[in-house]
């Protein structure tokens, strides 16, 4: 057992977060949220192609600098200081992480291009009535000669106005929560047949209601595994924004005991007042358990499958909750300001709402992980 | 980063786990588990086996009688005696004073006391709480006077616990009346056999005789008892107390708690199901299981930063307000377990004080262990008082 980095993953670190320091505060965030696309696509190509960052998680043979899920954790950690919204989940952990574990011909092709920065991946999983149950899907892949056709609607499609292609669950067979016949796709974004309704999200990102009507794709499409790979692949986002969770946490209580150093009230710095000393302690303490479970998240993803479930779904659980806690009490604690938009406070909270459900919330993920592990 | 044992740390795990199966008292199996309180033959019994073998200290450095061990060692035996259900050793010699005296101790003092704790001839009771000083410890206010080479205690302590059995105290005395609060206090050994202590027992809810008050009437120590300069003994009760917090996190003993509930909820019946099938306990296992697993992985994090040459910061302060919590859902889930059980008293009968018979042998201390745990959260620094060392020294309020 180590817990240590290695020097290349404290290099990595150092890097992004020099990165973001020098090209991601709040303004110039705020700037980017409200251009017309939404992001400054100069930011995607500087991580990519100028500074290598997006090939940390992905094999040697495929151009990459041979790490993995660490690595993921590492820059999600990271980009959550910042509340960035760039499409890194659903582009390197997610559909990169999807290629990785399929392999062929299309992981041959489409990891070089996310490596380089030409690709970007959304994830179209999320359907109207489906909640989080993954293989709850109307959305249908009919085989159609050596191809299939597309037929569906995909709910809150994180990144798709930005998306060069989509990573889409849809059924090639059985009935609406038939674990069998659910499968994975990953098909051009501008492919005849599909229509987007984008919209911004409250917490910074742009998204889309996603329709598909007969849209022919190609059988290449397919990244076999079924139900059990799209269960691997949002296992790993979700320690990944576990990881987003550890981030923002931290920043949420750096700026809150900042903010109370500041700010005045009955003739003295508020943060002197030992309810709100305790209510930040208290912040601490759930922040460094967010770290504590999506580094123990991170360190499972490669156990047996019910295994690493149980252990992403307690992770989650618990990031979840504690993400509510420093949540709410940064807000409480700042007053009337946390309220507003004005503030970065805010913008963290929103984030971190977001992740709360994002992939399962809490409830779901303690039924999932009781279900695993304690016998009725 | 790997969470995997090596081929190394599987050898030692099973050497430890073999150990344990040939060496742990018979006469102690099962006493864990069941709450049983512990005499003082239990706890040396236990004690002596592992001296025996060179394990009794494995934190401490090698040259006073450590082990040597990786932090990876230390984890995986905690988790191997727990797991065995092998009681806890007496924290206040090993945990405690045997630091300070390595730390901060004369070559005298190291040789003469540091041998007693290992085997386990001396027993060491803590001196600090005074009835006008708990959580504000600082205002203590039993004196020690200089005559010649020789101090004069005077003063009260309380909450002593196991002083009935005590060979040896440290004292936290002040030394300088007239010093602001936290910088007239020494550090004072003091041999429990010196005429003028008297030591009378507290009786806590569950029924023990676990904690005492201690009075202190002209006892004369010799000064070479005293560790660290004169006026300098908080240096040596903050450095215990940081070491303290880290071991009371009992993260691998709740971990044996959280599978035996599961155990005895799955046999337990509620309606024609098990208890553990009761959605609501069972969501309560789950969550306990989340925090735990949360608490173990913080822990975890902060051995790595001590073997990176961090020692354990005021970020400790998390693991005791974490790991007091979890101990006390613990025993709130096995009083609930135990059901109409949990109300049998199987004390003060006189003949036969420890017979078990009535209910099921895991619920007989269900509740006095449950009243006892409440502790956990007020001992130690109470958790009010570890918020307020994270506020201070960590957030820099």
């Amino acid at each position: 057992m180590d817990l240590s980095y290695t020097e290349t993953q404290d290099m990595l670190r150092d890097t992004l977060a020099k990165f973001l320091a020098d090209t991601y505060d709040f303004e110039t965030r705020k700037k980017m949220l409200a251009s017309p696309e939404g992001r400054d696509p100069g930011i995607w190509r500087a991580l990519s192609a100028e500074l290598g960052l997006t090939s940390a998680p992905f094999a040697e043979e495929h151009g990459g600098m041979g790490g993995g899920a660490i690595e993921n954790m590492i820059m999600m950690e990271e980009l959550g200081k910042v509340i960035a919204i760039e499409p890194w989940l659903q582009t390197v952990v997610i559909g990169g992480g999807a290629l990785k574990a399929a392999g062929g011909a299309l992981a041959d092709a489409t990891i070089p291009a996310i490596i380089a920065g030409d690709a970007i991946i959304a994830f179209a999983y999320a359907e109207p009535t489906g909640r989080y149950n993954l293989a709850d899907l109307t959305t249908t892949a009919k085989a159609d000669g050596s191809g299939y056709v597309l037929n569906g609607h995909k709910a809150s499609v994180y990144a798709a106005p930005w998306a060069t292609h989509l990573l889409v669950t849809a059924r090639t067979g059985g009935s609406q929560r038939e674990r069998a016949g659910v499968e994975l796709f990953l098909i051009d974004a501008k492919s005849p047949g599909i229509t987007r309704r984008d919209y911004p999200t409250v917490d910074g990102f742009r998204a889309s209601e996603v329709y598909f009507e007969n849209v022919a794709i190609p059988g290449e499409a397919l990244l076999s595994g079924g139900i059990d790979l799209i269960e691997r692949v949002v296992d790993e986002a979700n320690v990944a924004i576990c990881a987003e969770g550890t981030g923002i946490a931290r920043t949420m209580v750096a700026h809150t005991v900042e903010y109370t150093k500041q700010r005045k009230q009955f003739g003295q710095p508020i943060g002197k007042f030992q309810v709100l000393q305790h209510r930040m302690s208290d912040m601490f303490c759930e922040a460094e358990q967010i770290a504590s479970m999506a580094l123990m998240g991170t360190l499972k993803l490669d156990l047996p499958a019910d295994q690493r479930k149980a252990a992403v779904s307690l992770a989650k659980a618990k990031v979840a909750r504690s993400l509510r806690i420093t949540g709410q009490h940064a807000i409480q604690t700042h007053g009337g300001i946390g309220i507003t938009m004005e503030l970065a406070i805010g913008h963290y909270f929103k984030r971190a709402s977001m992740i709360e459900g994002q992939f399962g919330n809490a409830d779901h993920h303690l039924e999932r992980y009781e279900a695993l592990t304690l016998p009725a | 980063m790997d969470l995997e044992f090596s081929p190394e740390e599987i050898a030692f795990r099973d050497e430890v786990r073999t150990f344990i199966a040939e060496n742990y008292p018979a006469q102690l199996r099962g006493k864990q588990d069941e709450g049983d309180e512990l005499t003082k033959e239990d706890f040396l019994s236990w004690h002596r086996v592992l001296h025996k073998k060179g394990w009794v200290a494995p934190a401490w450095p090698v040259e006073y009688g450590g082990t040597g061990w990786s932090v990876t060692q230390r984890f995986i035996f905690s988790e191997e005696t727990a797991r065995a259900d092998c009681i806890r050793l007496m924290p206040f010699g090993l945990t405690m004073v045997g630091p300070v005296i390595y730390t901060f101790g004369t070559p005298e003092q190291k040789a003469k006391f540091l041998p007693r704790i290992l085997s386990g001839e001396d027993w060491w009771c803590q001196g600090y709480s005074e009835p006008g000083a708990g959580s504000d410890l600082a205002n203590l206010r039993t004196r020690a006077v200089r005559d010649g080479d020789h101090y004069v205690i005077n003063g009260q302590k309380t909450w002593t616990t196991m002083a009935q059995h005590a060979d040896w105290g440290f004292f936290l005395c002040r030394t300088d009346p007239d010093a602001k609060a936290q910088e007239g206090i020494s550090f004072i050994l003091v041999d429990m056999k010196t005429p003028g202590i008297e030591v009378r027992p507290i009786i806590t809810l569950g029924g023990e005789h676990e904690v005492n008050e201690v009075f202190l009437e002209d006892v004369r120590v010799p000064v070479e008892n005293r560790v660290f300069e004169e006026n300098k003994g908080w240096t040596c009760a903050k450095f215990l107390l940081a070491h303290e917090r880290v071991g009371i996190a009992g993260v691998a003993s709740s971990k044996r708690g959280v599978e035996r509930i599961k155990e005895i909820a799955q046999t337990e019946l509620d309606g024609e199901k098990s208890l553990l099938a009761n959605p609501f306990f069972r969501r309560k296992v789950a969550e306990l299981e989340m925090d735990l697993t949360a608490l173990e992985f913080t822990e975890l994090r902060v051995l790595a930063g001590e073997a990176a040459g961090k020692g354990p910061g005021p970020e400790s302060s998390l693991l005791k307000i974490k790991g007091s919590e979890i101990q006390q859902r613990l025993t709130e889930l096995t009083l609930e377990m135990a059901g109409h059980y949990g109300a049998p008293y199987f004390r003060g009968f006189g003949e036969g004080d420890n017979e078990h018979g009535i209910g099921p042998a895991w619920a007989n201390r269900a509740a006095p262990v449950y009243f006892n745990t409440r502790k956990t959260t007020i001992y130690g620094g109470s958790n009010e008082i570890q918020r307020g060392i994270i506020a201070k020294m960590v957030l820099g309020l």
